[in-house]
């Protein structure tokens, strides 16, 4: 059977239709919140995300409930904490992150322990699973897609000016606060479902991965933004495909996929400048 | 015409005042400089009048066709934007945010705007460049082109030679100077470089510690020194005008005061020529 038949047979299972629908969308997602995050230093945040709902999950699954009706409120109300506290408070952000994404993951642990019946493998919520993502979630992220295209479409121009200077933004009477609610409810809802298949650990490399592979070859901001998406898109399904043929583990395999953009991107980065 | 008047504002982060009942009215076409040692307010001032910080008490009051939403605001060197993959169009653009409202895309009109602010500024051969590679020179024209897409009115720049080399301040300086005098753009300044404030400015805003000012014309400012006591503060307008200019300060001595000039006046605490000579009994 040549590699071509076995790609094309990887579409005959349901499971992989729904795994490549909702991948290749959060995957975009990622990359396009990813440039703001990157660019603002809230990199990071997606990684605190993803400790917040491992824990949620586990605290809902401990109560019977469904995964993702628990994570993804609890994840909305962390990433506007996360994204006030490191504004305002004493402890900064880097360290705020810390300490919410660790306590998160612990609480997650002993709420599962304690809870006695429940035989679910936290391991697949750790590394992800590409059998996990059921219909409902595939709808959810189908409408997730369309409202962040749709918003980094109609509101390019004023996410352009909060990312580059915030200050200046407000003071031509900008709503900043506004648009970082928006740009923090559409992270966590991104980073709730892409863990489903990157796992806890992986996802935050779909937000930071295609933003700077894209920012070490090109410098203006649009383009930054167009070839971080083909970059994400990319890397995920070669990562996908390889996964499947050699029998790797998924969310594995599309980081390591984005490593090797990143480091060719790197050299032709250097080489771009040196010509 | 007055185009900004401050009411009694206060400014306060976690209950101490930084800036106190403080009351200022700008006039069209007026050149302020906002001096003073470091944290006697001056930042703090100009977010309260932009609206960036919360009043505790008091109002900022706009006129003359002056608003919040047509103000050019330059602050100061943002240390994210040294890898901000942009060009220098597509940040100067970005100034003509206001005027778009709630179109999603500029329209050619700002296009053509931006185009025009580049050239106005000389930048216009720079506008494929990326803006992290340019000089800080540079920087501050691309910054001033973009804060002149968004006001033909009033700019307001918080401390914009701060890292400047030499040949490059005095550059900066030279177009402020110019977009005051030629195009009649309002110019509210902070800067720690007196001798070009005085150079360049008509009126003055010193601001010390314990949240005293002085604000007044240029002129008055060279004879008071800045001082806010009661005992330099009276009329200088009264004084025959050769002793004026003989007993004009120097920006060299008037650098925060000559530290040999302590004034003579017991309850004047103010360290400034004039008032150590005259002893308060003008």
């Amino acid at each position: 059977m040549s590699i071509f038949e076995e790609i094309m047979g990887m579409f005959s299972y349901s499971f992989m239709v729904r795994a490549i629908v909702v991948g290749s969308l959060v995957s975009l997602c990622a990359s396009l919140l990813g440039v703001v995050l990157v660019l603002k230093r809230y990199s990071m945040i997606g990684d605190g995300l993803s400790h917040v709902g491992f824990g949620a999950m586990a605290v809902g699954l401990a109560f019977n409930q469904a995964p993702l009706i628990v994570a993804i409120p609890v994840v909305i109300i962390a990433a506007f904490l996360l994204l006030r506290v490191s504004e305002n408070s004493k402890i900064k952000g880097d360290a705020a992150i810390g300490l919410i994404s660790s306590s998160a993951l612990a609480i997650g642990m002993v709420v599962n322990a304690m809870s006695s019946g429940t035989n679910i493998d936290l391991n697949s919520y750790m590394f992800g699973s590409i059998l996990a993502i059921d219909k409902s979630e595939m709808v959810l992220c189908i409408i997730l897609g369309i409202i962040v295209i749709g918003a980094f479409i109609y509101f390019y121009n004023p996410i352009f000016a909060i990312t580059f200077d915030e200050n200046f933004a407000r003071a031509t009477g900008l709503k900043v606060e506004i648009y970082k609610t928006i740009l923090s409810v559409l992270t966590a809802v991104t980073i709730v479902i892409g863990m489903r298949i990157m796992g806890t650990l992986l996802i935050s490399s779909l937000i930071i991965f295609p933003a700077l592979s894209a920012m070490r070859v090109t410098h203006k901001f649009k383009h930054v933004m167009i070839m971080s998406v083909i970059i994400s898109m990319f890397c995920f399904f070669t990562g996908l495909v390889a996964s499947y043929l050699l029998e790797l583990p998924t969310g594995a395999t599309i980081v390591v996929s984005n490593l090797c953009v990143f480091i060719i991107m790197t050299i032709a980065g250097r080489i771009k400048v040196k010509a | 015409m007055s185009q900004l008047i401050c009411k009694n504002i206060s400014i306060a982060y976690e209950k101490e005042n930084v800036v106190d009942n403080l009351s200022i009215t700008v006039e069209k076409g007026d050149y302020v400089s906002i001096i003073g040692e470091n944290g006697t307010g001056k930042s703090s001032l100009l977010k309260g009048i932009l609206g960036l910080v919360a009043l505790k008490n008091g109002q900022v009051i706009f006129d003359e066709g002056c608003s919040r939403k047509n103000i050019g605001y330059l602050s100061q060197q943002n240390p994210m934007q040294k890898d901000f993959p942009a060009s220098v169009y597509e940040v100067v653009l970005s100034g003509c945010l206001k005027s778009k409202g709630l179109r999603p895309f500029y329209s050619k009109r700002e296009k053509q705007l931006a185009m025009e602010n580049l050239k106005k500024l000389g930048m216009d051969g720079l506008k494929k460049s990326c803006y992290a590679d340019l000089s800080g020179g540079q920087k501050q024209r691309v910054l001033l082109a973009r804060a002149l897409c968004a006001t033909d009115r009033m700019i307001i720049l918080d401390e914009p030679v701060t890292g400047l080399d030499p040949v490059a301040t005095a550059d900066m300086y030279h177009l402020v100077n110019k977009l005051n005098k030629d195009l009649g753009i309002t110019i509210i300044m902070v800067t720690h470089d007196i001798d070009n404030a005085l150079k360049y400015s008509n009126k003055i805003l010193h601001l010390h510690k314990k949240n005293k000012y002085y604000y007044g014309p240029k002129e008055d400012y060279l004879i008071h020194g800045g001082c806010t006591e009661d005992c330099c503060a009276s009329d200088v307008s009264e004084l025959p005008k050769t002793a004026l200019d003989e007993e004009r300060i120097t920006p060299e001595e008037l650098k925060y005061g000559p530290a040999d000039s302590e004034c003579n006046n017991p309850t004047c605490q103010c360290h400034h020529h004039m008032c150590n000579k005259s002893g308060g009994d003008r």
